[in-house]
């Protein structure tokens, strides 16, 4: 039986589905906001308290720490901050994006307003995961931009998303539960040029 | 500082390269004493393993001082440690289980996505062993930057010389681990495939673990007889047929438990690169994936399958047959090398354990590319090469 956005044919993650379309349908009704026809999502288990990792995401100045495509995140109002993102050939990508659902503790929702160079929209859930620490998911609805400039940064936000997605988790997991971000580098030269 | 380098297919150099610096908080930067050169290092010799790039720093066997501490980290200046080649961080889910080759965080976010399209998840980083396990600078060199150092290095007690425990680094645990995988009851006749360091370490331990009897295979004659001098019978697979003497051995039930300690000896690998190796040598081929396959064949019904001899890809011809029909077991894995250290330096501390045994060249650091040529063209009389960054280059011990 084959998803329809109607009906779901088993209980796997939407980001998993073979039915790109459907797929994206449900979890525009479901999930996120309608801001792009490509989805991502990728889930990692963090072994520390539930509370923590929201506080820390919750305060968006920090996500540049472990992201590394973001250059800056300025936060505006309490539902309205201004992201900075890197593009292929030195450029950078903007938008504004304003929290569309918040429940303390579990989840914080986001859409991309009206402008942004890559319309986007997406959620972060945290979910208890007993003994295991805290279930993080991220599902990312996104709008791969036209035009010459756009096949470019399309390069970087169709190909790459999934892969980033995962390494900026992986990172997030590695700076809550030891505190620092892994490095193989051994000088501090090394650092800087991995970083950029 | 000086350091041993890759360059490609046996071309390894000593270079000047900038010394390394503390970046992390959990750091430790280890001014290197003693340093091995492992048998998995000669597969980056010998330019079978993929990600490898010129100029890394080698070597995963090493010890030394304390000389730097980031804030975070436990040790102190002037302290001795031994250090682990695997990088585990010590709070993940699976350093909480001692399995720390399992670590979730020791190998850095974007090496991990080969490790995750491989093997379905990605494992910790290691020491000095291509970009696959992370990267990392290894200590066939001056100094070492150690992240996670309050979980990794062990301090070593004034009073106990380096070539005592600098095999705690790697293949003593790995050889532990082989015994302990094996399930070893009193009364066990164990056989031991590859008398190499780990097969010769998995020797000592089974019979510490109340194995009556154990059976060293394996065709270099010199190390048959170190595998001896643990109390071990052996089997020259040149001269005799090995299923058929471990039956007769074995009062025709076979041996209750198996260890392959021969495997690729690498620390991980490709599929592709598995293949191609196996084409490039017919002996390499079809011996080498040839003791796994043997060992469950004769291992008895009911018995035990360890498998610390490492395979990084696919294999054909796998025996799932008999494993199934007789109901054996197999465990296997990288070797969580900090879960076995404190209770292996107190067994050396002790003497119920010598390595000493196996070293059978010391050299300087400055000479490490013959060390690697030496111990690639004659592993029947070169068991184990210790590197020395203070010997004056040209010196041998």
């Amino acid at each position: 039986m084959s998803d329809t956005a109607d009906m779901r044919a088993d209980d796997a993650p939407l980001s998993t589905s073979k039915h790109a379309g459907a797929a994206i349908d449900r979890a525009t009704a479901e999930l996120v906001e309608a801001k792009g026809d490509s989805l991502v999502g990728r889930t990692v288990t963090i072994n520390r308290p539930r509370a923590e990792l929201f506080a820390y995401w919750r305060d968006f100045t920090n996500l540049p720490t472990f992201m590394d495509n973001i250059v800056s995140v300025i936060v505006k109002d309490a539902a309205t901050s201004h992201w900075v993102v890197k593009a292929p050939g030195g450029k950078t990508v903007e938008w504004d994006a304003v929290i569309t659902e918040e429940k303390d503790g579990e989840t914080i929702a986001w859409a991309s307003t009206e402008g942004a160079d890559v319309p986007n929209s997406g959620r972060i859930d945290f979910r208890d995961a007993g003994a295991r620490g805290t279930i993080v998911t991220a599902t990312i609805v996104y709008d791969p931009p036209a035009g010459l400039v756009g096949k470019l940064i399309a390069k970087m936000f169709q190909r790459e998303p999934a892969i980033q997605a995962r390494r900026d988790l992986r990172r997030f997991k590695q700076l809550m539960e030891t505190g620092e971000i892994a490095t193989a580098s051994r000088t501090r030269a090394q650092l800087e040029e991995e970083k950029d | 500082m000086r350091a041993l380098t890759w360059h490609g297919k046996h071309d390894v150099r000593v270079d000047t390269v900038d010394d390394p610096e503390i970046l992390n908080p959990r750091d430790a930067i280890i001014k290197i004493t003693s340093t091995a050169i492992c048998g998995s290092d000669l597969h980056l010799y010998d330019g079978y393993i993929p990600t490898m790039q010129a100029g890394d720093i080698l070597g995963h066997e090493f010890m030394g001082e304390v000389v730097e501490t980031g804030p975070k980290s436990t040790l102190k200046k002037g302290q001795r440690v031994v250090v682990p080649f695997t990088i585990a961080c010590g709070s993940c889910y699976h350093c909480g289980k001692h399995q720390y080759s399992a670590c979730d965080n020791g190998n850095p976010a974007d090496k991990q996505d080969i490790g995750q399209e491989l093997y379905g998840q990605p494992m910790s980083g290691l020491f000095g062993y291509s970009h696959l396990t992370g990267g990392y600078a290894g200590g066939q060199a001056e100094y070492v930057r150690v992240p996670f150092s309050d979980v990794g290095p062990i301090v070593i007690p004034d009073g106990i010389e380096d070539e005592k425990v600098l095999f705690l680094s790697d293949i003593l645990p790995t050889g532990w681990q082989a015994a302990e995988n094996a399930g070893i009851e009193p009364g066990d006749t164990v056989a031991v495939w590859g008398c190499g360091p780990v097969g010769l370490f998995a020797v000592q331990s089974a019979f510490l673990m109340g194995a009556e009897r154990v059976i060293a295979i394996d065709h270099f004659p010199h190390r048959l007889d170190l595998a001896k001098r643990f109390g071990a019978e052996t089997i020259n697979f040149e001269e005799s047929a090995t299923y058929e003497a471990l039956m007769e051995m074995t009062g025709g039930i076979g041996p209750d438990a198996v260890i392959d300690a021969v495997g690729l000896e690498a620390h991980g690998f490709f599929v592709d690169n598995v293949i191609d190796q196996i084409k490039k040598s017919t002996f390499l081929g079809t011996d080498r994936i040839h003791s796994i396959r043997q060992a469950i064949v004769a291992c008895r019904k009911g018995g035990r399958v360890s498998m610390p001899a490492v395979y990084g890809g696919i294999v054909d011809k796998f025996p799932l047959g008999a494993f199934m029909e007789k109901g054996l077991t197999l465990k296997t894995g990288q070797t969580s090398v900090q879960h076995y250290m404190p209770a292996l330096l107190n067994a050396i501390i002790e003497d119920k354990i010598d390595t000493t045994f196996l070293i059978s060249h010391r050299m300087a650091l400055e000479d490490a590319p013959k060390g690697y040529q030496m111990f690639h063209d004659n592993q029947n009389e070169v068991t184990k090469v210790v590197l020395k960054p203070d010997f004056a280059a040209g010196t041998v011990a």
